[in-house]
């Protein structure tokens, strides 16, 4: 015999540890609540944001040991001990990323919004290229190199709704140069 | 969402066992797919079986000269692997042409096998579905079809699987590897795996309730110019209207797959005896039972332009 399915559980809170931005952050929270929530609502880190929350637009791109996700679409109880890095770890406003400078010097961004999970993603885009992993548009699978189109095919998982897309592949190519 | 409880499981066994013993649980891998469905309420489990810390993360050698790559190998991982990418090229290819960056990063291998369809009427909830509410009728067949199903498709559903993976797999021959609570194992063909829609459209997948997928297996490797090729409305970050897996070896005969025309990647093997007499000799068995609607005909001219462009890049 089959058992019936469970009625719809009264929400209870689970524990999760997160480190974010290098700092410990133990977490009380109701099972539904996503990465993406976890940090804005709950730790008030309310750098990346919320464009679609169905993993459409990249807005809410962050780090989860060293890889980008969209926190969107993964609940904060799956990252019990993981690491994650959003845009408050990368650089301060006097002190910026080379990736942020880039993105100022190049006008990489109009109104902003996308702006955060356009520079998690770029920032791994380039350890993606050197850690040799192919895309789409890699001529030859085993052999992986930097150029524009490259950027292009890997950034597409971020939209920008101003359209800065020329200049924040000015910005990008520019960290890589310089490195 | 709906509340559920939510539990983490570290063995394949006990993910199956937590299945059967709540059967209005699911299992979450990368949830790309569960928790996009579960905001709108059309996946509305009341139990969450987290099962990334099975272990099953490895991509290894099999004794018969294959691979077999676990179910929780990430999207990018399993493209990126050296063994994939040299020796079956046409999987890394796949892989590389479906979502974004960010998402293969997190998508599974079992994951992706069992994403649903991108209907539109299935998303919207204020329309009929006969996948997502049996029996309350198909917004798509007298409605905007342009993306679905051209064959194998039924009175019932005209949704289209829309992976693009699943198709490499198909044609290189892959297994799927499950296990049951009772540790029962099982080894399904991917031509055996997805069903098509007919009466029971909320079915795609001969899997069991609670039956849970532990790696796909490929065969040894066969060779040959692999390519996919897939056709989509933006360059980049959409889903394939058609695709063409391929694998021609050099006097051309081959094997070929194609996605985005029905509810299953669509493989027929007796139409693969045309390849060496071209694209159209090859479409004109695979699809000669098609049946599409006015809005997506275009796809049977769009599947043979792609399979001979992809012939004759074969070819080069
Ligand atoms: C914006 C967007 C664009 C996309 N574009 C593409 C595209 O172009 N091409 C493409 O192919 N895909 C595309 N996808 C889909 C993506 O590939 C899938 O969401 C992903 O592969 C699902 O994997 P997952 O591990 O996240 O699955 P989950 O969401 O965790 O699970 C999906 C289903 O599989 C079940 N499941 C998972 N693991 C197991 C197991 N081991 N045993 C039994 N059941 C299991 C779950 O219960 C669930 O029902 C896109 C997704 C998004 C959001
Ligand atoms: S084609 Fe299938 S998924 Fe789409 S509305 Fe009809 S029944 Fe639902
Ligand atoms: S908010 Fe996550 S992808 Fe849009
Ligand atoms: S700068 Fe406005 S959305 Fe990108």
């Amino acid at each position: 015999m089959t058992a019936a399915p469970r009625p719809h559980p009264v929400p209870t809170g689970t524990s999760v540890r997160l480190t974010v931005n290098g700092q410990p952050a133990d977490l009380v929270l109701d099972p539904r609540v996503t990465l993406l929530d976890a940090l804005r609502e709950h730790l008030q880190l309310t750098g990346s944001k919320k464009g679609c929350d169905h993993g459409q637009c990249g807005a809410c791109t962050v780090m989860v040991n060293g890889r980008r996700i969209n926190s969107c679409l993964s609940l904060a109880v799956m990252h019990d001990g993981d690491e994650v890095t959003t845009i408050e770890g990368i650089g301060t406003p006097d002190a910026l990323d080379p990736m942020q400078e880039a993105f100022v010097s190049h006008d990489g961004f109009q109104c902003g919004y996308c702006t955060p999970g356009q520079i998690c993603s770029a920032k791994a885009v380039l350890e993606e290229i050197r850690q040799g992993i192919p895309s789409h548009v890699t001529r030859d699978l085993e052999h992986v190199s930097f150029s524009d189109d490259e950027l292009r095919e890997r950034m597409s998982g971020n939209s920008c709704r101003c359209g800065a897309y020329a200049n924040i592949l000015a910005a990008i190519r520019e960290v890589e140069e310089r490195a | 969402m709906k509340p559920f409880t939510y539990e983490r499981v570290s063995t394949a066994a006990a993910a199956a066992a937590a299945a059967a013993a709540n059967p209005g649980a699911k299992f979450i891998a990368g949830g790309t797919n569960l928790l996009d469905l579960m905001k709108l309420e059309i996946e509305a489990p009341t139990h969450l079986i987290d099962v990334n810390a099975t272990g099953l993360d490895k991509i290894e050698p099999t004794a018969e000269g294959g691979l077999r790559i676990g179910a929780m190998v990430r999207n990018t991982d399993l493209a990126a692997d050296v063994r994939v990418r040299r020796d079956y090229p046409v999987l890394s290819r796949a892989l590389l042409a479906g979502a974004s960056g960010q998402l293969r990063n997190k998508a599974t291998t079992s994951g992706n096998l069992l994403q649903r369809t991108r209907c539109p009427y299935f998303y919207d909830t204020n329309m009929p579905c006969n996948k997502r509410a049996p029996g309350s009728g198909c917004g798509a067949m007298d409605g905007i079809s342009r993306q679905l199903a051209v064959i194998g498709g039924s009175d019932a559903c005209i949704a289209t699987h829309p992976g693009d993976m699943p198709v490499a797999m198909r044609v290189l021959d892959a297994v799927v590897e499950t296990v049951d609570a009772a540790g029962k194992t099982r080894s399904i063909p991917m031509a055996d795996f997805h069903t098509l829609p007919g009466d029971t459209p909320e079915v795609e997948t001969v899997l069991k309730q609670g039956e849970f997928i532990t790696a796909v297996t490929l065969p040894a490797p066969v060779g040959g110019r692999q390519i996919y090729h897939k056709v989509r409305d933006r360059a980049s970050y959409a889903f394939a209207l058609v695709s063409v897996a391929a694998i021609v070896q050099p006097d051309g005969t081959g094997r070929v797959a194609f996605g985005g025309l029905a509810h299953k990647p669509w493989r027929v093997e007796e139409a693969e005896t045309e390849m060496p007499n071209g694209a159209r000799a090859v479409t004109a068995r695979a699809l000669a039972d098609a049946d599409p609607t006015g809005d997506n005909a275009y796809k049977l001219s769009l599947a043979e332009r792609t399979l001979a462009l992809v012939l004759a890049e074969a070819k080069e």
